[in-house]
């Protein structure tokens, strides 16, 4: 009896918030929830798998958008997941064994993920405007690389953009969850390592990644998860509809579903997004399960 | 340990890199945030032309940034402290006795946390707004109330699986022998794990402020004029008569240093906090 | 003990509660329960939101001080209102009285979420006369009881920088082959000046100008049985005719980005640009930002030699009453006070507006000539825009294509007949499967 009472509060609270809402939104994906029917959505009409064909269809514009969509989030995912954690990794590496200003240097690469993530991505929007940002000034005036001011927000560098603020903001998170991994590792390990001959750059691979392994399949995981469903970078940096070239799933769902006001198409494609995310996410944790077993 | 010659230029490189990469939009921030407006409409410059903290002064009246402030504040710390207190108990049923069910719930718990925000935006909204109706007032739909619980639960399930790998940590004997003592469950837990569980208590607290802190997807619909929250006030200054890229900057600013001082100072206990679960 | 877990979990239900309290800040949305209140939400109109509160705040009491009803007002922006007018038909927890954009006064319809304007509530607010015809029409879709009527007028019109054309010789064109000539001469980007200001990356602009255009070669968004046909020859030139603007380099390539409503107005009061195409209420931009009305000149948009002389549609705000208002009566007085001819003299200056009522002066510009332009768009040039129950997503769809289309052009790639044919196209496709 204890323990369900202790649970009880958590499992209310999520039964309101994810479970029942998941559950309206797969019934959602099954009717035809538009504009004309949301003040009396009970009586909108059923639509089958009808948003899901619409959704699927790649020949049509509605799918093939969709297609799209989810091809440049994988690309985008790739990137800023592999960039991230290169980056965080090696940071955390480096900054590994005691040094003077060690601490500062630690402090000081946390602080983008400390900060609202509208502070910092609009800092960088001002810093991508055409005609008053800092990257153009720095590209134009002063490195003369290019000869002309270019857009940074429209057109198709609006994805490398994007992907820019992403990393910045994602891999302090990278070499937080890797640094406090690092420390519990045992000391004496390397020392045995070092007595043996290995030089820092085994060590490093040798026991640093091998004891990080747990912390890499979480860590992966997470970035993973927070970047295929990243919304506030593209919201922010664009708007409700995002350039073509940098809308990724939920800002295409978002403007699907508010800008287009068709509930039931948006539905269905985020559901078609949680069976996505369902499958990657059970395909790794088999796969590290398995590994770390085989370890 | 010998370090070598190609591992400290390593390190320097690594080091150089970020460092600017992670600055560069601070040094924007500040510096824009103390430009007179002509300053950050032309060409940019890396100083301001004259420095004034005009912007400071002005990004309380060009939105009532200081009511969004309240919203923000409200919402965060309420939501945070439900959080804790909910995921508190949860993760210490979850840690220290074998119920049916436990399995299915730690999994479920933590399965919703990689679920698409987008996905119940609007099934949460005809929810809340079909509870109003069913009670015969605005209690959820776009009241702090709605939001704080939405937050709440947002957190909710790292929180859980980043506390209960925390206790795990925390030896049974320390509840055990409180109990011979005369202590009860709830005894136990509050006079003898939590204290030992502080680091982890505080880091769940930090991650659940910072996260309801910077959700922007459920405020955009989810509040109203008077419960609008820091996230999409912010957005107001570009809406104005003029973009005011100093005013947006000074804002970014201030709404910035709460978080970021809060942090800092408790950055340690999240690091523990994080790891405790994945390193085990 | 489990007592003791039951208090704790008395206790956390207390607290729960007492945030409720805290919470409930949002109850000023809500339909108002009796027949002393009203909640109005309005539309952006000033230079800030705080300044339409300003605006309004002396209106509001003297409808207090007559009806003693007492008017909650929330003034909400323009990015969100349509979405949030939405969210309250949903929710049924909308405002009494609202102001929504005309063009989306057949899609608001079509919601059902909106009381119709039979002739009992025609009579209610002062009868359907006293409105002008060409404004009164944008109230619904044709043959049914609109479910909305005219409060603020807006129309297009083309505003010129009277020095600089004084300075090069020109005259404010007559065609729009004048009007581009005329912005190539101005245009000198080394000294950072153009002939066109743009509000490029702004969707509703976007189709805005698409229909004008298109309007101008003839061509009709959608058919007579309201179906869409975006890609006829006329609506690809309409298209072509806005984008070319900045494909010709008579436009600032950075104002692809621009999409807030002030940027391109900005440009104009500040010398950038020779031209502006607005609605009338640039006049509060351009005046905040420092121009003085005798510093441009307003004429119609003008049409390619040949084509229809099309100006503009038929803009500007209407009044909607929820219909599940629990104060309908009061709704109605608050409708007729606004649509009053007292109340629309006070209001058109601050929110430069046209008067939507039969015999109003034009008050909202203390120079003759403009006021003049515009009224003869308004009354001679303005076509109502399509009354359909898509048309709010043929403004987004169409829109956001006229905006992709804008920065393709800015970016430096051509953009043909056959991109932008295909643009609509798929705004077109979108729109029939997306069951709009």
């Amino acid at each position: 009896m204890v323990p369900y009472l202790m649970v009880l509060p958590a499992i209310l609270l999520e039964l309101l918030v994810h479970i029942i809402p998941m559950l309206v939104g797969i019934w959602m994906s099954f009717v035809e929830l538009t504009q004309f029917y949301i003040s009396n959505w009970a009586s909108a009409p059923w639509a089958g798998l009808g948003n899901y064909k619409i959704a699927l269809d790649v020949h049509s514009p509605i799918g093939s958008d969709l297609l799209h969509s989810f091809a440049i989030t994988i690309v985008y995912t790739v990137i800023v997941v592999g960039v991230s954690w290169t980056l965080g990794m090696s940071a955390a590496l480096v900054l590994q064994n005691s040094f003077r200003g060690r601490g500062v240097l630690r402090t000081m690469f946390l602080v983008p993920y400390s900060l609202p993530i509208y502070a910092g991505v609009i800092t960088w929007s001002f810093m991508f405007q055409r005609d008053n940002g800092l990257v153009n000034h720095i590209l134009v005036n002063d490195l003369h690389l290019m000869g002309s001011p270019s857009f940074w927000l429209i057109g198709n560098k609006a994805f490398a953009s994007m992907a820019v603020v992403a990393i910045w903001r994602s891999w302090p998170f990278a070499f937080l969850m890797l640094t406090a991994g690092m420390q519990s590792i045992p000391g004496d390990m390397y020392d045995a390592a070092a007595v043996d001959g290995a030089g820092i750059w085994r060590q490093a691979r040798h026991i640093t990644m091998a004891m990080l392994r747990p912390v890499n399949v979480v860590l992966v995981l997470m970035l993973f998860l927070w970047t295929f469903n990243d919304f506030n970078t593209p919201f922010v940096l664009f708007g409700p509809t995002a350039p073509k070239s940098a809308d990724i799933i939920s800002i295409h769902i978002y403007s699907n579903s508010f800008v287009n006001w068709n509930f039931g198409l948006g539905s269905a494609m985020s559901v078609l997004l949680l069976l996505f995310l369902l499958v990657v996410t059970g395909i790794w944790l088999l796969a590290t399960r398995r590994g770390s077993r085989r370890a | 340990m010998h370090e070598g010659v190609s591992f400290r230029i390593f390190r320097w490189v690594v080091v150089t890199f970020l460092a600017v990469f992670t600055l560069v939009p601070f040094y924007v921030m500040v510096t824009s945030s103390l430009k007179p407006l002509g300053d950050v409409q032309g060409d940019f410059h890396w100083w301001p032309t004259h420095a004034t903290v005009r912007p400071f002064v002005d990004i309380w009246s060009t939105v009532p940034l200081a009511h969004y402030f309240a919203n923000s504040l409200i919402v965060c710390v309420l939501s945070t402290i439900f959080s804790v207190i909910v995921a508190i108990f949860a993760a210490y049923a979850v840690s220290r006795y074998r119920f049916r069910g436990r399995n299915v719930f730690t999994g479920t718990v933590l399965s919703t946390q990689m679920f698409p925000g987008i996905l119940f935006l609007l099934p949460l909204f005809l929810i809340f707004v079909n509870i109003d109706k069913g009670l015969g007032f605005t209690a959820l739909y776009q009241t702090r109330l709605g939001l704080i619980i939405t937050y709440l639960t947002f957190s909710l399930p790292f929180s859980i699986w980043m506390l209960a790998s925390y206790l795990e940590g925390i030896p049974r004997d320390l509840d055990e022998s409180a109990r011979v003592d005369g202590a009860n469950a709830m005894g136990a837990l509050f006079r003898v794990v939590l204290p030992a569980a502080r680091p982890g208590v505080i880091a769940v607290a930090v991650y659940a402020f910072m996260t309801s802190w910077g959700e922007i997807l459920f405020a955009s619909q989810m509040t109203n004029d008077s419960t609008k929250t820091l996230s999409i006030g912010l957005q107001n200054y570009a809406t104005a008569i003029n973009v005011y890229w100093n005013q947006v900057m000074a804002a970014s600013l201030v709404v910035s240093v709460p978080v970021v001082v809060g942090f800092l100072l408790l950055q340690r206990y999240l690091v523990t906090g994080l790891t405790s679960g994945a390193v085990k | 003990m489990k007592l003791r877990l039951l208090a704790t979990a008395v206790t956390l239900t207390t607290l729960a509660a007492t945030t409720a309290a805290c919470g409930g800040g949002g109850s000023g949305s809500g339909s108002s329960s009796d027949a002393k209140t009203l909640t109005y939400w309005a539309s952006n109109q000033s230079p800030s939101l705080a300044a339409d509160k300003t605006n309004l705040a002396p209106v509001l009491k003297k409808f207090q001080d007559q009806t003693g009803i007492k008017v909650n007002l929330q003034v909400i922006g323009w990015p969100d209102l349509y979405s949030k007018i939405l969210a309250a038909t949903t929710s049924g927890q909308g405002p009494d009285v609202l102001n929504i954009g005309n063009t989306w006064a057949p899609s608001l319809q079509a919601t059902g979420a909106f009381l119709p304007f039979g002739s009992s509530e025609f009579n209610a607010i002062g009868g359907k006369d006293k409105f002008v015809p060409a404004a009164l029409a944008t109230g619904g879709m044709k043959g049914k009881p609109p479910t909305s009527v005219p409060y603020l007028g807006l129309v297009y019109g083309l505003y010129y920088n009277k020095k600089m054309f004084a300075d090069a010789g020109l005259q404010p064109p007559k065609t729009w082959e004048q009007l581009t000539a005329a912005a190539k001469k101005l245009t000198n980007p080394s000294k950072g000046v153009y002939g066109m200001a743009m509000e490029g990356g702004s969707y509703t602009e976007g189709v805005h100008f698409a229909f004008i255009f298109g309007q101008q070669h003839g061509a009709d968004p959608f058919d007579a049985s309201g179906k869409p046909q975006f890609t006829t020859p006329g609506m690809v030139a309409g298209v072509k005719q806005y984008v070319d603007l900045m494909a010709d380099g008579m436009v600032n390539p950075s104002s692809a980005q621009y999409k807030n409503g002030p940027e391109a107005p900005g440009d104009f009061a500040k010398g950038k640009a020779a031209m502006l195409m607005s609605q009338n209420n640039a006049d509060n931009t351009l005046q905040a930002d420092g121009m003085k009305t005798s510093e441009y000149g307003v004429v119609p948009i003008p049409a390619p030699q040949g084509a229809k002389d099309v100006a503009s549609f038929v803009a500007g705000i209407n009044l909607s009453i929820f219909k599940n208002t629990k104060n309908k009566a009061g709704a109605l007085k608050f409708v007729k006070f606004m649509t009053s001819k007292q109340t629309q003299a006070t209001l058109d200056k601050p929110f430069t507006a046209l008067p939507v009522i039969k015999g109003g002066t034009v008050n909202f510009t203390d120079n003759p000539a403009e006021a003049k332009a515009f009224v003869s768009v308004l009354h001679t040039r303005a076509v109502p825009l399509p009354l359909v129950p898509a048309e709010a997503a043929y403004e987004t769809n169409v829109g956001n294509a006229v905006n992709a289309l804008v920065a393709q052009a800015a970016t430096g790639k051509s953009v043909s007949d056959a991109d932008i044919k295909a643009a609509l196209q798929e705004a077109q496709d979108k729109m029939a499967s997306s069951g709009s």
